[in-house]
């Protein structure tokens, strides 16, 4: 294992079947992610980037091919691992507060409030501990569940299309919010999403998937510290655009 | 007394009973009264199949002051509350170890689905041969009476989790026990408390039944014991205090369920 391959997926490939037909969503995948790489997944809807997210977080274990993160073959879900789901799954029982330390193992009650506040801060929330979800709005609560997932200070975070149920002026905010993260916690991150403009700004490395079966059709490097409007920034996406 | 004023402040419309009484709700029960007392004052039925609501009213008045209301009502008050308490402990464990185990649940499930069909009250000669003819066999019928209903809400609150909350989970490497008390058991509330409130229902239908059956306490002995005396008046007395002292319950019931369940808007209608 070296940094190079922190994530190392090999000959991956997923199918199920569905009333006797046997459907191939994901072929033949190889793909390595550094050590604190952004990775960003981008592809139509049902192109089965979210069952690749799904097999790496270990969730599904049903595939045939390798995957390696941090020198361990995936057997199954873990802290060393965090998911941010496309929905927030926060329990609609527990507080804000209670949501975040939901996640903790073994701490202390002092220990606990100033992770709760460590990580709120993070994600730029103050004040909203006692809240249910919902009293949030999706924005607010995506962002405590990004602070759930990272309170356990996990090498890895997968996100699944995390902003995809936000209005475009949350989003842009968020992914700034996402940004600010990855460089301040040295998380390594991969992202599933369908938005191309979101892909470049995040990413380090812009994956694309082809549809049915999914295959890795095309690889694009992000030169670093890429703004939005840069002439860079917009070849890029006509590129990437082009190749969808 | 500063302090009185405070939490009397404090607590002002957080009980029911003090909360002011919605006028709505109250159109029924005054709608049927004035059609019993129609059906009185027309002759229609004659007094000893149906007293009038005064003559009622009178009796009740008098069965409070002697005491004998309260007496037999709480007897069968107590009777209640042993068995359903024991049925609601017995009820929620063993659903929350057959919803949590798919090998407990292939083991047990089908023995106690065969159980339940059997009424409860058939099961009353057993329990007088078993525990007596008063308290215990009282209270064994109430217990299985009021279990099933418990029982068979809080696995199905339970077959409910959402599979977002089970991955979530597994990813989160939750352990078992805050499995069940943070996600499964506050997931399933709702389910439960609609299977407390069915099983006290039952528990008072199973008392009041038990009771007219065999011994010589309790509400339901009360009841037989008025009607072999053709006393109509203190049967329907008895009768209004089971409606009543039911509906009370189930208002706590309801009032604990409100405090229980967290973060949840309940849908009143339109």
């Amino acid at each position: 294992m070296n940094d190079e391959n922190y994530v190392s997926i090999q000959q991956l490939s997923k199918s199920y079947q569905i009333k006797n037909r046997l459907v191939v969503a994901l072929k033949n995948i190889c793909l390595c992610v550094a050590k604190h790489e952004f990775v960003s997944i981008i592809g139509t809807s049902g192109c089965g980037k979210s069952t690749l997210l799904r097999i790496v977080c270990g969730l599904d274990t049903d595939y045939s091919g390798k995957v390696i993160v941090n020198g361990n073959i995936v057997v199954g879900a873990g802290l060393n691992c965090g998911m941010v789901f496309q929905e927030h799954r926060l329990l609609p029982w527990l507080t804000v507060a209670e949501n975040i330390t939901f996640a903790l193992h073994d701490k202390t009650k002092t220990e606990k409030v100033r992770l709760v506040e460590q990580y709120l801060d993070l994600v730029g929330l103050q004040g909203v501990e006692g809240f249910y979800p919902k009293q949030l709005s999706g924005g607010m609560a995506q962002r405590v569940a990004i602070a759930r997932s990272l309170v356990n200070k996990p090498n890895l975070l997968l996100l699944d299309e995390p902003l995809g149920a936000l209005d475009a002026l949350t989003r842009l905010k968020m992914q700034q919010i996402l940004l600010r993260i990855w460089e301040k916690e040295k998380t390594t991150m991969l992202m599933v999403t369908h938005d191309i403009d979101e892909a470049i700004y995040l990413g380090n490395r812009v994956v694309l998937l082809s549809e049915s079966p999914g295959t890795i059709k095309k690889e694009f490097l992000i030169p670093k510290g890429i703004d939005r409007s840069d002439t860079a920034f917009v070849k890029m996406r006509d590129e990437i655009y082009h190749e969808f | 007394m500063e302090i009185v004023v405070r939490l009397a402040k404090k607590y002002k419309n957080k009980f029911f009973f003090t909360r002011q009484i919605k006028w709505n709700s109250v159109i029924l029960p005054f709608a049927l009264l004035v059609i019993w007392q129609v059906i009185i004052f027309l002759g229609l039925v004659k007094p000893i199949l149906l007293p009038s609501p005064q003559q009622v009213m009178k009796v009740a008045m008098e069965m409070i002051v002697s005491g004998e209301l309260i007496r037999h009502l709480s007897v069968s008050l107590i009777r209640v509350l042993e068995g359903f308490s024991l049925a609601a402990i017995l009820a929620v464990s063993l659903g929350v170890v057959l919803g949590m185990s798919a090998v407990v649940f292939q083991l047990a499930n089908g023995t106690i689905q065969l159980l339940r069909p059997i009424p409860p009250i058939a099961w009353l000669p057993l329990a007088i041969l078993w525990f007596g003819i008063e308290e215990g066999s009282k209270v064994f019928i109430i217990i299985v009476g009021a279990f099933f209903p418990i029982f068979t809400n809080v696995l199905d609150g339970i077959r409910q989790t959402e599979s977002k909350y089970v991955e979530l989970v597994k990813v989160l490497e939750i352990s078992r026990w805050r499995i069940i008390t943070k996600v499964v058991i506050p997931g399933a509330l709702p389910f439960i408390f609609a299977g407390l409130r069915t099983g006290l229902g039952y528990a008072w239908m199973c008392v009041v039944a038990a009771e007219l059956s065999a011994g010589m306490t309790g509400i339901g002995y009360m009841l037989t014991d008025a009607r072999a005396m053709i006393q109509t008046d203190r049967v329907l007395v008895g009768m209004l205090a089971i409606g009543a002292i039911g509906k009370l319950m189930d208002m706590m019931l309801q009032l604990i369920e409100k405090k229980v369940i967290k973060g949840k808007e309940f849908y009143t209608g339109k």
